[in-house]
């Protein structure tokens, strides 16, 4: 067996027996900043403009529909199951496909939408990064097929960073089997360290904060 | 040092164009990283680099327990962990798995690990087609290359020789606009990843408490690989364990940094086991490959477990002066730079090329850089004086073998070993109670004197037994 070969060859390495108790790890490190809201939303569209995201905000649902509405005006969409999405009514909106639970066809209209739209479970301010937890709500393709990424987030979810949201979630795999962080739009630099967007991730990432 | 080292150098320092290209872009990662680790827009990234090291030091020096908790937990999840020795073990896994699934095309997000073992040349041998979909890695596999840079491993690819290379291989005009070379990749490598029954991927950690694995990306071929096909599976060598996912927030703050200057890359997906009921989409199966493929040689010897601390993010090639003349393609292995240096003798052994722990000025630039602090010019010297010793031993087995040779031929003629008797015969040593002090000749040299100083021969007799023999 492999498994046991390769196990074995470790512990002889280490001079383990197999089961032998280990030391206590390092602490983790973890290290929460006090920064208020305001100042947490505006490093977040600091950071995420920074990168060619664009940033919004929308100081009541019906605005945010109304901003989600303009950027889809004349093309396709895929939202979401996300509740704040329902709680914002966008997918009432003309040319805005939602409400799929079936993954072929969520598949197709991934594939074929010009805009996917989502929430986010959070975002962290100091890298302007959202944070996706894969669930019935989101699913993982919304924010990964179409060429263009909406995400339409409370305010109130904005963190302060990488280790607020670890001090939230030890452990995430017991909420999802795919937490995605997404920071700005895909990008690569792999001909010439020449910047392009949309390779194969969305190119445009605009977020509405609500 | 070997013919072929040699001349990878000499070509390279002769390529003019080359020479900028490698320069002007490690320049650039390097500039980047200075960028975001200086002390006031990181002030705590020294600590954070202590920590780094203590926890991949702790995983390491009790990798045995964190594999088998993280083993528990993929499987608690619906995935399942596969251990493999080596690279024929992990293409015959890959196989067995797509022969019962009728898979045939694979999507392959970029995996050092798998350039190691040249995982795509052994599926393809069997008829399975395997894509890369990182961007600079479809362009090395298109012009049948390996990585240049652990990150950017098409850094010496200029836009034009992308140009003749898709032209050849993907039949498109010829176009040398890098934002359509880029979307003529992203059409073509979209219809693969909407059409592959299996998607591949490597891990930058695997977390040992959650049963997940971390891609750091920033393209989106990660994730399409891990989300859209059936099966996913990720391919991680043994060492990449880290015991919490509270670790990540000391180590994906200094990954994306020291790789490529960004606070954190584009995507980090954290994967836990297949799609489960309360999910729309992601893959029906999830395995994890772990991989030794030579990792627990190093972990035998205490200072060279610190390489295994290695996260693969880049940045001791890009600070280093000899990698950046010599480029990538130079080093004998997948792993170039200062990494490379260490990482090849130590997997392969140091007769693979005994002139590449020299190919160094000692100056320190990587080990400055390295987010997890492995001292790689320590393990540059004791590299060095390993090459020593084998030399040292390689010179000894020599004269061994030939006077083994000399011994054979003697032996296999019989009127020069009855000569050689006689001979020794008439030499008359001194002698002592009948017993042989010293032997004369190549006996009173080097190491051969310390043998015989240290035993007594009997002399030989009058006549020999041959002698004997022929006069009964």
């Amino acid at each position: 067996m492999p498994r046991d070969a390769v196990l074995h060859r470790v512990r002889t390495a280490l001079g383990r027996g197999a089961g032998a108790p280990i030391p206590d790890p390092p602490p983790a490190r973890i290290r929460i900043p006090e920064v208020d809201l305001e100042s947490r939303i505006a490093s977040f569209r600091t950071r995420i403009e920074a990168l060619a995201g664009e940033t919004c905000l929308a100081p009541s649902p019906e605005q945010a529909r109304a901003a989600v509405a303009a950027a889809v005006e004349g093309k396709t969409a895929v939202a979401s199951n996300a509740p704040f999405l329902a709680e914002c009514g966008i997918p009432g909106l003309a040319g805005v496909r939602s409400g799929i639970t079936d993954p072929a066809e969520l598949r197709r209209q991934c594939a074929a939408a010009d805009v996917g739209i989502t929430s986010a479970d959070y975002a962290l301010a100091d890298t302007g990064t959202l944070v996706m937890l894969s669930s019935l709500q989101e699913a993982r393709l919304v924010s990964l097929l179409p060429p263009a990424h909406i995400a339409v987030v409370p305010r109130g979810r904005i963190l302060t960073g990488l280790d607020e949201l670890f001090s939230l979630l030890p452990r995430p795999a017991e909420q999802t089997s795919s937490m995605v962080l997404i920071t700005g739009p895909s990008r690569t630099a792999d001909i010439e360290q020449i910047l392009v967007r949309g390779v194969h991730g969305p190119g445009r990432v605009t977020v509405v904060i609500v | 040092m070997s013919a072929e080292f040699q001349q990878h150098i000499h070509d390279t320092l002769a390529d003019g164009r080359l020479q900028s290209a490698v320069y002007t872009s490690t320049g650039r990662l390097k500039e980047g990283r200075s960028a975001v680790v200086a002390h006031d827009v990181l002030p705590d990234y020294q600590e954070l680099r202590t920590q780094a090291n203590a926890i991949k030091k702790h995983a390491i020096e009790n990798l045995d327990h964190y594999l088998e908790e993280f083993e528990r937990n993929v499987e608690a999840h619906g995935g399942r962990v596969v251990w493999c020795k080596d690279g024929s073990e992990v293409a015959d896994f890959v196989l067995e798995l797509a022969k019962e699934r009728g898979a045939r095309l694979i999507v392959k997000s970029k995996s050092m690990l798998t350039e190691e073992i040249d995982l795509n040349e052994r599926l393809e041998r069997h008829g399975l087609e395997s894509v890369e979909t990182d961007l600079g890695e479809y362009i090395i596999q298109l012009a049948h290359e390996r990585p240049y840079h652990i990150v950017a491993p098409a850094l010496h690819k200029t836009r034009e020789q992308v140009a003749d290379l898709f032209t050849a291989r993907l039949h498109v005009p010829h176009e040398t606009v890098i934002e359509k070379q880029t979307a003529t990749a992203r059409a073509v490598l979209r219809e693969k990843f909407l059409a592959a029954d299996i998607g591949i991927s490597g891990a930058n950690f695997l977390v040992a408490d959650s049963g997940a694995i971390v891609l750091v990306e920033n393209e989106g071929n990660a994730r399409l690989a891990t989300s859209a096909p059936k099966i996913h599976i990720a391919i991680a060598g043994i060492e990449k364990i880290v015991p919490r996912a509270q670790d990540l927030a000391t180590f994906l703050k200094l990954l994306a940094r020291s790789a490529t200057g960004q606070l954190l890359s584009v995507y980090t997906s954290f994967l836990s086991g297949p799609r489960r009921p309360d999910e729309i989409d992601g893959p029906e199966e999830f395995y994890v490959v772990l991989v030794d493929n030579g990792r627990t040689r190093l972990l035998q010897e205490r200072e060279k477990r610190q390489s295994l601390y290695c996260i693969r993010c880049g940045a001791c090639l890009n600070a280093c002066p000899v990698y950046r003349k010599i480029g990538g393609h130079s080093f004998p292995w997948v792993y170039s730079g200062p990494i490379g240096a260490i990482l090849t003798p130590q997997f392969l052994g140091v007769q693979r090329e005994p002139a590449l722990p020299f190919a160094s000025s000692l100056c320190g630039a990587c080990a400055e850089v390295c987010p997890v602090k492995i001292d790689i010019p320590k393990a540059l010297l004791d590299l060095r004086c390993e090459v020593k010793k084998a030399e040292m031993r390689e010179k000894q087995n020599r004269l061994e073998k030939l006077a083994f040779r000399v011994f054979a031929w003697v032996m296999s003629h019989p009127r020069i070993y009855e000569m050689a008797g006689r001979m020794a015969g008439s030499a008359f040593p001194e002698e002592n109670a009948g017993w042989l002090r010293r032997v004369p000749g190549l006996m009173n040299f080097g190491p051969m004197r310390a043998w015989a100083d240290q035993r007594d021969l009997p002399p030989p007799p009058a006549r020999s037994f041959r002698e004997m023999w022929r006069r009964r």
